[in-house]
């Protein structure tokens, strides 16, 4: 059979949709193949539409219900929240259901239902990290989900490639952050168009899988439907640690040749990048910055608090106090990645610095369990600074990598981790 | 679909936490409708009239999945959002909770508190002058969905087909 180059994106719709090959710009349905969704967009969402269509769940092997985003329970609201959420998980005898285990993205992975080739939905926008997985995975609203719910199918429009190539190696204290951040402030918050981004390069093979899942998991930043990493032999290691074997990869990468748009970048050369309040794009090098004074750290969410973003802050952090006027918080993205991190020494060295161990779950990273201070100024590791997002209007949010988050823990103001770790 | 209302400017990036925002989620749909854009235009919530439409900036409605930043808009009566260019995933969410969003190139020419007509089959805003704004046509199918009142009443349909039989 003769067929043009295709782009890793749409070899797996084309999968999905039961066709030998798909036309950027065709409306497609698929067939979904995993749908997870969370405490806050799930059940309490899901149970009242699903009774009022009485309809039921199209196959539950293939749902995932993780409770991440208003755990642990800090009011009757939240309560109420997490008790739909368990007792619909009980009632509809769910057999995929994480509870207080982490954050959703994390998780999903971590318990092994993730692998190449599949075509999966999250009830998140944050739900394009499993293309670092060679999945091809998007946010969808509470009645979309429905929808995928009760017929196990969605509608698409097959997307335009756009390549983000990357060539050499990042230097020590510069991550997939810094990358990310770099790529938003060049292509800005709608940069991807909706479309998909795949990250490619011959720098893509030194990133471990967290640092993938971070470029993919800020895919939403750039606004694209998607963004991918090619699997390779990082990616089947990986998953073969967390139980998934038998894992096809050869299958699933871009055609030589296959159509779409390419930007390029340097990895070998990109200094640690910090994005300024209210904007993911607004970005500016970290050595260009004005001295900013910062009264919080956050290392949390899913973006910015996984064991390899753990180890990185351990890593400025250790052996070393946290200037005295900094609240530094951490809240590791997974139970999973804390119990490592502990059995590693490396909760030991936050803790030692100065560090504030908060639960794993979403925590301050949307304003939705806990909140930061008013009028307070903080550099995260999550994945958004809009104007009021971590719960306070008045609060001034920078983001940057783990490194960058710990060294301005350690100095009191936003500061270059090279200078630290040198 | 046609339908008449006041304008309300806004800028571009107008973020789903501004829309609904992330601490009075937990309350409802009620509840988050009366802060919606509280942090850009105070007054909106309050002063809004069914039938409005929202005239704004490039990429509206970017940031989290959570469709209540578009829901909340219909609960407030906006009829419609006329912008340059939206986010993806605000725009399957909006349609899916019966929410019109027109791409507009020329939105910007639309003033504020402006009365403006809009088309929705044809795909263009009539301005308080007379002059016509062109828009990106929308595919039938997300049209039959936004005049079904969303993907749910959609799906009403197919699952319970006996529910309009005597």
């Amino acid at each position: 059979m003769n067929t043009a180059p295709a782009t890793l994106a749409q070899k797996l719709i084309a999968r999905a949709a039961g066709r030998s090959q798909v036309t950027p710009g065709e409306v497609l349905t698929c067939r979904v193949d995993l749908a997870m969704f969370h405490d806050s967009s799930g059940p309490r969402r899901l149970q009242p539409m699903l009774a009022e269509l009485g309809a039921t769940i199209w196959d539950k092997d293939k749902v995932v219900l993780v409770i991440d985003h208003y755990v642990p329970e800090a009011d009757e609201e939240s309560r109420r929240v997490v008790r739909i959420a368990r007792d619909w998980a009980a009632e509809q005898r769910l057999p995929h259901v994480y509870d207080s285990m982490g954050i959703c993205h994390v998780v999903l992975p971590q318990q092994g239902h993730l692998r190449p080739g599949l075509f999966c939905v999250g009830g998140d926008s944050h739900s394009p990290t499993g293309g670092a997985f060679g999945a091809y995975m998007f946010g969808i609203g509470a009645t979309e989900m429905l929808g995928v719910v009760v017929t196990g199918e969605i509608w698409l429009r097959v997307p335009e490639t756009i390549f983000m190539q990357w060539r050499g190696a990042l230097s020590q204290g510069v991550s997939a952050k810094d990358m990310m951040l770099a790529m938003l402030g060049r292509h800005g918050m709608n940069g991807g168009r909706y479309q998909a981004v795949e990250f490619c390069g011959d720098a893509m093979a030194t990133l471990p899988m967290a640092e993938r899942m971070t470029l993919c998991n800020m895919s939403a930043e750039l606004g694209a439907q998607v963004g991918l990493v090619a699997p390779d032999d990082t990616t089947r290691a990986w998953l073969a640690a967390h139980g998934v074997s038998d894992v096809e990869i050869e299958r699933w990468r871009s055609d030589p040749g296959a159509a779409g748009t390419r930007h390029h970048f340097d990895a070998s050369t990109l200094a640690p990048q910090v994005a300024l309040p209210h904007s993911p794009a607004q970005v500016c090098g970290v050595d260009a910055l004005v001295p900013t004074r910062i009264d919080i750290a956050y290392i949390g969410a899913c973006t910015g608090a996984k064991l390899e973003d753990l180890r990185a802050a351990a890593r400025v952090l250790a052996g070393r106090r946290i200037a005295s006027h900094v609240q530094l918080l951490v809240a590791p993205a997974s139970v999973r990645d804390a119990a490592e991190a502990e059995t590693e020494g490396v909760m030991g060295q936050l803790r030692d610095a100065g560090a504030t161990l908060l639960p794993s779950t979403c925590g301050a990273c949307a304003g939705y369990g806990s909140r930061i201070p008013e009028g307070s100024t903080v550099i995260s590791s999550t994945a958004r600074n809009f104007k009021g997002r971590m719960g306070a209007a008045t609060a001034r949010v920078y983001l940057g990598s783990p490194y960058t988050v710990a060294a301005s823990a350690l100095r009191g103001q936003i500061s270059d981790p090279r200078e630290v770790l040198a | 679909m046609n339908t008449t209302g006041r304008a309300w400017r806004l800028p571009a990036e107008v973020d789903t936490d501004q829309l609904a925002p992330g601490a009075t989620m937990k309350h409802g749909l009620e509840v988050t409708a009366r802060h919606c854009l509280e942090a850009l235009r105070p007054e909106f919530a309050l002063e809004v009239r069914h039938g409005d439409v929202i005239v704004a900036g490039a990429d509206f409605g970017i940031g989290s999945s959570r469709e209540q930043a578009a829901s909340v808009l219909v609960h407030l009566g906006v009829k419609a959002v006329i912008a340059p260019s939206f986010a993806g995933l605000y725009f399957r969410n909006a349609f899916n909770v019966g929410l019109l969003l027109l791409t507009c190139p020329q939105a910007a020419l639309i003033a504020d508190g402006e009365r403006i007509a809009v088309d929705t089959r044809g795909a263009r805003v009539q301005r308080s002058d007379g002059s016509m704004l062109e828009c990106e046509p929308i595919p039938g199918f997300l049209l039959d969905l936004v005049e079904a009142g969303g993907l749910l009443a959609q799906l009403k349909r197919r699952f319970k087909p006996c529910t309009e039989m005597p």
